[in-house]
């Protein structure tokens, strides 16, 4: 990546801020496992949002303080989470079931490549000699009403990860809402890829040249500059 | 008088025939029926095929059932945890086979079997690598999988709490896949941490009822 697009990218943790602002008061939201998760540190103080994890818990709450870990309260990462008031665990058909049928508001999500038809590529390289795995992924990428894809708009060697069509294996098709990169968020719509905030200091045109199909500007597009965050 | 309980663990685990079917409950290590792997992988049987969400982790449990080479077969939809040492092992020497299933429609085909269903079509899957050669059909527009039953000869349940009649409740989210597999399995299994007497548990919630489950064994922590 060039100096510039360095020196005015957002950290993860600005992105899962940004994504925070996004989730409406009383969604359903699912989160992705890795970057995603950082996004419950940023919900806007006295928005009440529900998070369901894919192991049979809704109303799950931060990390437990050190010593009050549950082996058996954990979320989808397998890391050890709380149950807030007002929560509940279920069996994993139910949990499922509001992946599946439509219950879940907004689910985000990780990725290795995302198509300019909101084509999702996130559950296989294309190393073959590694076993696949794809956990929930699918479920998630069919069922969710909104899938918010949260990524690095690059690759670690540079390459765009935001596509004409993917190159990697597809988890679903056309179901990408909004993607959060470390330079824009950017709407995929009946025109392709529509930027509607850009990273303070950057152009349409140095986002374009990172961008490996066509991207328009919104006509009210903004400038994204979230809080410098520790 | 009914009376599910058995003695030992190996009581527990007697008579799996080679070449079974083994449901094994848990996400991760929550809800896993450890102690139960452990005790058939000290048995003669071979050619297991075991379902469950992930492929063991460490040397315990499941990765120590599969260590012992009576698991010839995996279907699961998350082999890849770091900690899945084992199975990796197998994997790469070409000694199990593993079938990829995303988890809702690993879940969702359990559930079937159970319910005496016969198929069910479902988006999840369609058009990917891990819906091909399936049937498909646009259904309102959306195009959809048909997937199968998958039904166990055996399932092996981690709960909390049960009674003679096998009635069972289970701790937090180390629920997840355990209802759907004691309904899916022939002789269902269950290891829990305690017995209670008929009535204690309030009916309201228990979360499988005692129909489902043939085997109740108690593992005191």
């Amino acid at each position: 990546m060039t100096e510039v697009l360095q020196r005015h990218s957002l950290t993860r943790r600005q992105v899962a801020w940004r994504i925070a602002q996004e989730i409406k008061e009383g969604s359903y939201v699912n989160l992705g496992i890795g970057s995603p998760e950082l996004v419950a540190n940023y919900i806007p103080e006295g928005r009440e949002i529900f998070f369901h994890s894919e192991n049979g818990i809704l109303g799950m709450g931060p990390a437990p303080e050190p010593g009050q870990e549950d082996g058996n309260l954990i979320n989808a990462g397998k890391k050890p989470v709380t149950l807030l008031p007002g929560g509940s665990y279920f069996n994993h058909t139910d949990s499922f079931a509001m992946i599946r049928g439509g219950h879940i508001d907004i689910c985000v999500l990780g990725a290795y490549q995302v198509a300019q038809n909101g084509d999702l590529a996130n559950w296989a390289t294309l190393d073959t000699t590694k076993p696949p795995g794809v956990g929930g992924a699918m479920d998630l990428a069919v069922g969710a009403k909104q899938i918010f894809v949260m990524m690095d708009h690059c690759t670690k060697g540079g390459e765009s990860k935001l596509m004409r069509t993917c190159t990697y294996p597809q988890t679903g098709y056309g179901v990408v809402k909004t993607i959060f990169t470390d330079l824009a968020v950017i709407d995929v719509t009946d025109q392709g890829f529509v930027a509607r905030e850009i990273a303070k200091g950057l152009s349409l045109a140095d986002i374009q040249a990172k961008t490996n199909a066509p991207l328009t500007l919104s006509d009210n597009y903004v400038i994204l500059e979230p809080p410098e965050l520790n | 008088m009914i009376d599910k309980r058995v003695e030992t663990i190996s009581d527990a685990v007697a008579g799996i025939a080679d070449g079974a079917v083994i449901l094994s409950s848990g996400f991760g290590d929550a809800g896993a029926p450890i102690e139960l792997l452990e005790a058939i992988a000290k048995t003669n049987v071979s050619n297991l095929t075991i379902v469950s969400n992930n492929a063991g982790e460490g040397d315990y449990g499941l990765a120590a059932l599969m260590k012992t080479g009576k698991v010839s077969r995996i279907i699961c939809s998350y082999p890849i945890s770091a900690g899945s040492i084992v199975f990796q092992g197998l994997y790469n020497t070409g000694k199990i086979q593993l079938e990829v299933v995303p988890q809702g429609t690993l879940s969702e085909r359990m559930r079937a079997a159970g319910a005496g269903i016969g198929a069910f079509f479902t988006p999840t899957s369609a058009n990917t690598k891990l819906g091909e050669g399936k049937e498909s059909r646009i259904i309102n527009d959306k195009e959809y999988v048909l997937e199968y039953p998958l039904k166990g000869d055996i399932a092996l349940i981690l709960a909390k709490q049960a009674d003679r009649l096998g009635n069972v409740i289970y701790d937090k989210s180390a629920r997840n896949f355990s209802p759907i597999m004691a309904m899916a399995a022939t002789n269902t299994i269950v290891q829990v941490e305690e017995i209670v007497e008929l009535g204690d548990m309030d009916p309201e919630l228990i979360m499988t009822p005692g129909i489902f489950v043939n085997r109740v064994f108690v593992h005191t922590l």
